[in-house]
């Protein structure tokens, strides 16, 4: 754990993207997690997700609940406003968040205690809300942040640091997702950020109810043996069922990608997933097959990653209420007062 | 009959006991509009139970030329439509007062009294002879007593008939028919009862150009004019119908006529913690948001009240008091969610409160409350009532200046960051406590910051510092003090005479205590009132005490929340307070109020007139 600043010199010749910023201007407040806190890379990975994207960070705003996972947000994309909530109810203040200005790109970060214990009754009415976001929740099957409690993700029978064995049922938030209408569904591990980037940019292009479930393991209080999420279990134990690149609309070079191997599903802006099949013959338009292969893996001791599913024909909230394009709060008094005639005219049915 | 039979003109009442669901309230509705049209004033009031069908239910309108809207308490004539209570509406008449009953079925003398005028129509063999349909039987039956009470009250048959054409214009056919069981039972009672009976609607002057309206749709319209686009909410009586009202004024004023689309947001959250949440998203993201509810939902928004206080974003609750704790009595009216409202969450949180008095208010002040809550950034409270929100009164017209431009507070634009303005979101810039805030997508490298409930320099820095904690502290208290020049200031009424005592109270309380003020001046009992509109109490507040001997706070809840807040905030004597307070449920009276003064006053020695004689002592 560290405070020192972030030192401000850059090297000249470090890439840019096509806003001409560099990965530095992704960057946030230096982390104050443990060194080696599976948080560090899941903020890693949305750094880069959004310095590929060409996202302008001030375009993005990024909430989150109380935790480990949950002070995140501080520690990336420093240029966009940020939202430290209460414990366990990101999801209903980024819900209030995206009802006043649908423009802007909108990233809720959770952990497994936030979201699968005190929060779970509004993370399941997020997404059947179908809220236009990326939820990420970064599982490592303990309360940090309280210091090593088990969460109700933690894997009935698995171990926590002084060794007692949880005997409660988990929790699986892919498998509620799937099945409360998230039209984005996937699973990833910190570790994996070949696998991890390409899944947030996924999810940030979605245009509906995105939910990435991270496997993110706590050095301090949840990465020894009998762990089920720890570094080692997690690699011993990853099957994924595909991988994605995301190919932005202005650059489709469809040729250079293999054909046959591959799905390409086309998001509601024009980008495209191509999602290269491994191993198994894995369905990610199928939400009930996801739903049955998860459990059937889950039974099995694995841990399936991947984007498990994805339906870009879905519409999202904004849509439902039939809300106008402009954000509302940039709607003027004009917009929004019937003034004094409308009212004059309503006292007379009043009387 | 042992009593003489009331006489009175234009100022009674009359009370009609009903089953919940049995249509009567549009039917008692149009009595008492009916009554308006005639230039009279009415304050009807609903009491009912916490169910939907089948349990008892009243409407009672006051009639008053003199214009008192307060409940007045006791009734001179029971429009006794229940069987089910009907040895207690029978008891509850004045001696001298009426009963209007269905007749059909033959009742023994036991069941009445002989200090009251019985008047019998057979309402239901008239209704079975005329309607086929079950349905029809029921409402037409209502429309019936309503024709019969117009040729016992000596009321005008076209002041009804006319409501009802206006009430369903363009259906025809609804017209006829309704005005068909009016005349039925208008015809009825002028062949076979002593019409006129000795309480009498004359036609008068004394409405002027009042509305009539319940304060919770005035609350939703309220919201519509002061700019409201997102409301999260959850149901919950008696606040439901502001959503609805909102909801409904949304529709016909806030649809694009281009293509229909909504400039508005509703969402109806999975509880109360959501609701809130989503109007704390929504004012951190710069729009208007607000979201209504009661005392239990009070309860549970604690934690985020909290928050709102200490991360500073804007928000408007709106809440609908009614009878508590728990859920205490849910379909009654107090006053009894004050103090939570005040102190709301855990910490050092204060918070803005303002009182409408009447739907005129609930309209003017929930409009208010957005630019307040801008201003100030942090939450604001608009704290109405049961008696308020769900019963229609007459009140001042809604009016708007439509040079008014929303107060959006101080948000710094792209403009300003640009010409390198220093932004620091808890910075105390102006000296008055309110720092300056940039929303979401304001500039692209300049004015972002991270908002939370931990404490932070003032740059939005995450700082354990005490001298940060203690910088920021500070700052909030001189904002809550900035506040006190900007809520809506106090009422101040005079007595006729010189006097040392006062009385203080707030929201519903006010018809019901004007009238008292006047009973009590009648016996020669003199006491200036200041009412107060919203909280952090202006000096004035202060003031008034300061310059009293004593001053009733009057209030309706068991605790005197009011009196607590005034002795916390003022530090004062909380000798000098006498406590009035009513809790039962039902609105307060002036009678009540009047009587406890004048009990007070009595017991103390006080003079209330000329020079104090002795101080009052508790
Ligand atoms: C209402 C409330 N209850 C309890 C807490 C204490 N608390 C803070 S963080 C936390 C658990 C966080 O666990 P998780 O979401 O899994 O995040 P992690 O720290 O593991 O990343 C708890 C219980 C709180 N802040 N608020
Ligand atoms: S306690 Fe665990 S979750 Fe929290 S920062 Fe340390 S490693 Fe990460």
């Amino acid at each position: 754990m560290t405070y020192l600043a972030k030192p401000k010199l850059l090297a000249a010749d470090a890439p840019r993207n096509a806003l001409g910023y560099t990965r530095r201007d992704y960057e946030g407040a230096i982390s104050t997690l443990c060194a080696g806190c599976g948080h560090d890379s899941i903020s890693a990975s949305v750094v880069q997700a959004c310095f590929d994207l060409d996202i302008e960070p001030h375009k993005v705003a990024k909430l989150s609940g109380i935790g480990c996972s949950s002070k995140t947000p501080d520690y990336f994309l420093g240029n966009s406003h940020g939202f430290n909530s209460v414990h366990g109810r990101m999801p209903s203040v980024l819900t209030g968040a995206a009802l006043a200005n649908r423009n802007l790109l909108y990233l809720g970060v959770s952990g497994d205690g936030d979201s699968a214990s005190i929060g779970i009754g509004q993370f399941a009415h997020a997404m059947r809300r179908g809220v236009n976001m990326t939820y990420i929740v970064e599982n490592n099957g303990v309360y940090g942040l309280t210091k090593g409690q088990f969460s109700a993700t933690a894997d009935k029978g698995s171990k926590s640091k002084k060794g007692v064995v949880n005997r409660d049922n988990p929790i699986d938030l892919a498998t509620l997702a799937l099945q409360l209408g998230a039209t984005y569904v996937a699973r990833s591990f910190s570790g994996d950020k070949e696998q991890l980037v390409p899944l947030i940019k996924g999810a940030l292009r979605h245009g509906g109810p995105a939910f990435i479930d991270v496997i993110s393991p706590c050095v301090t209080f949840n990465n020894h043996a009998g762990s089920t999420k720890s570094y080692d279990y997690v690699r011993e134990h990853n099957a994924a069922v595909n991988r994605v690149d995301v190919i932005l609309p202005k650059a489709q070079i469809e040729a250079s990608y293999p054909p046959g191997s591959l799905r390409r599903v086309v998001q509601h802006d024009g980008s495209i997933l191509h999602l290269r099949k491994v191993g198994v013959d894995y369905d990610p338009a199928d939400r009930i097959g996801a739903m049955n292969y998860l459990q059937e893996r889950q039974a099995l001791g694995e841990i399936v990653t991947g984007l498990l599913y994805v339906d870009s024909s879905g519409q999202d909230m904004h849509a439902n209420l039939n809300t106008v394009e402009k954000a509302l709060n940039q709607l003027g008094d004009a917009y929004l007062c019937p003034g004094s005639k409308a009212l004059e005219a309503l006292n007379a049915t009043l009387r | 009959m042992t009593t003489p039979a009331i006489q009175h003109c234009n100022d009674f009442v009359i009370k009609f006991a009903n089953v919940n669901g049995s249509g009567s309230a549009s039917a008692n509705e149009l009595f008492a509009r009916a009554i308006i049209r005639m230039g009279v004033p009415v304050a009807p009031r609903n009491i009912f139970p916490s169910n939907i069908q089948g349990l008892p239910t009243w409407y009672e309108v006051r009639v008053s030329e003199a214009g008192w809207l307060g409940a007045r308490g006791g009734c001179d004539m029971m429009v006794a439509m229940n069987p089910q209570t009907w040895d207690r509406d029978v008891a509850a008449i004045d001696p001298g007062g009426y009963l209007f009953y269905d007749s059909t079925k033959p009742l023994p003398p036991s069941k009445f009294r002989d200090d009251i005028t019985v008047l019998g129509i057979p309402l239901t063999a008239m209704c079975n002879a005329e309607y086929e349909d079950a349905r029809q039987r029921q409402l037409f039956k209502n429309i019936m007593y309503v024709g019969a009470l117009l040729a016992l009250l000596d009321m005008e048959f076209a002041s009804a008939e006319q409501l009802l054409v206006d009430r369903y214009r363009g259906k025809d056919q609804l017209i006829t028919a309704n005005v068909n069981a009016l005349r039925l039972g208008y015809d009825y009672a002028k062949e076979h009862l002593p019409c006129p009976i000795g309480l009498t609607v004359k036609r008068a002057d004394a409405v002027g150009d009042r509305i009539m309206v319940d304060g919770n749709s005035a609350c939703g319209l309220g919201a519509v004019y002061g700019g409201a686009t997102v409301a999260g909410w959850y149901p919950i009586t008696p606040s439901t119908s502001v959503i609805e009202a909102f909801s409904s004024y949304c529709r016909k004023f806030r649809t694009d006529p281009d293509n229909g689309r909504a400039r508005y947001a509703i969402v109806q959250a999975e509880d109360e913690l959501a609701s809130i949440g989503m109007v704390i998203g929504a004012g951190w993201n710069g729009a208007r948001a607000f979201t209504a509810t009661s005392g239990p939902g009070i309860s549970l928004m604690q934690e985020f009240f909290g928050l709102a206080y200490f991360a500073e974003i804007p928000a408007v609750i709106v809440d609908v008091q009614r009878g508590s704790p728990s859920t205490g009595m849910p379909t009654r009216t107090q006053q009894s969610d004050l103090l939570s409202c005040a102190y709301a969450s855990h910490g050092d949180t204060r918070h803005v409160l303002l009182f409408p008095q009447d739907a005129y208010e609930c309209f003017s002040l929930t409009a208010q409350a957005f630019d307040l809550a801008e201003r100030l950034q942090t939450p604001v409270f608009v704290l109405s009532d049961l008696d308020i929100g769900m019963n229609e009164q007459l009140c001042a017209p809604f009016d708007w200046d439509d040079s008014r431009r929303y107060d959006r507070g101080k948000l710094m634009s792209y403009d300003e960051l640009e010409a390198g303005k220093d932004f620091g979101r808890y910075l105390d810039v102006d000296g008055d406590g309110i720092p300056y805030r940039t929303i979401p997508g304001t500039h692209p490298t300049k004015g972002a910051y991270f908002t939370r409930g931990t404490t932070r320099n003032p740059y939005a820095k995450y700082s354990e510092t005490g001298a940060d904690y203690v910088y920021n502290m500070e700052r909030l208290r001189r904002k809550f003090n900035t506040a006190k020049d900007l809520v809506p200031a106090p009422v101040l009424k005079k007595a006729e005479q010189p006097t040392h005592v006062g009385v203080i109270y707030y929201g519903s309380t006010a018809p019901a205590m004007a009238e008292a003020g006047a009973l009590l001046a009648a016996d020669g009992i003199h006491v200036d009132t200041l009412r107060v509109r919203g909280f952090p109490f202006s000096d004035t507040v202060m003031q008034f005490i300061a310059e009293r001997d004593a001053v009733f706070v009057v209030e309706q809840n068991e605790s005197a929340q009011l009196r607590s807040l005034l002795i916390n905030e003022g530090e004062i004597d909380p000798k000098k307070l006498v406590r009035v307070l009513h809790y039962d449920g039902s609105p307060i009276t002036a009678r009540f109020i009047a009587g406890k003064i004048a009990d007070a006053l009595s017991d103390r020695k006080v003079s209330p007139i000329g020079q104090p004689q002795r101080k009052v002592a508790s």
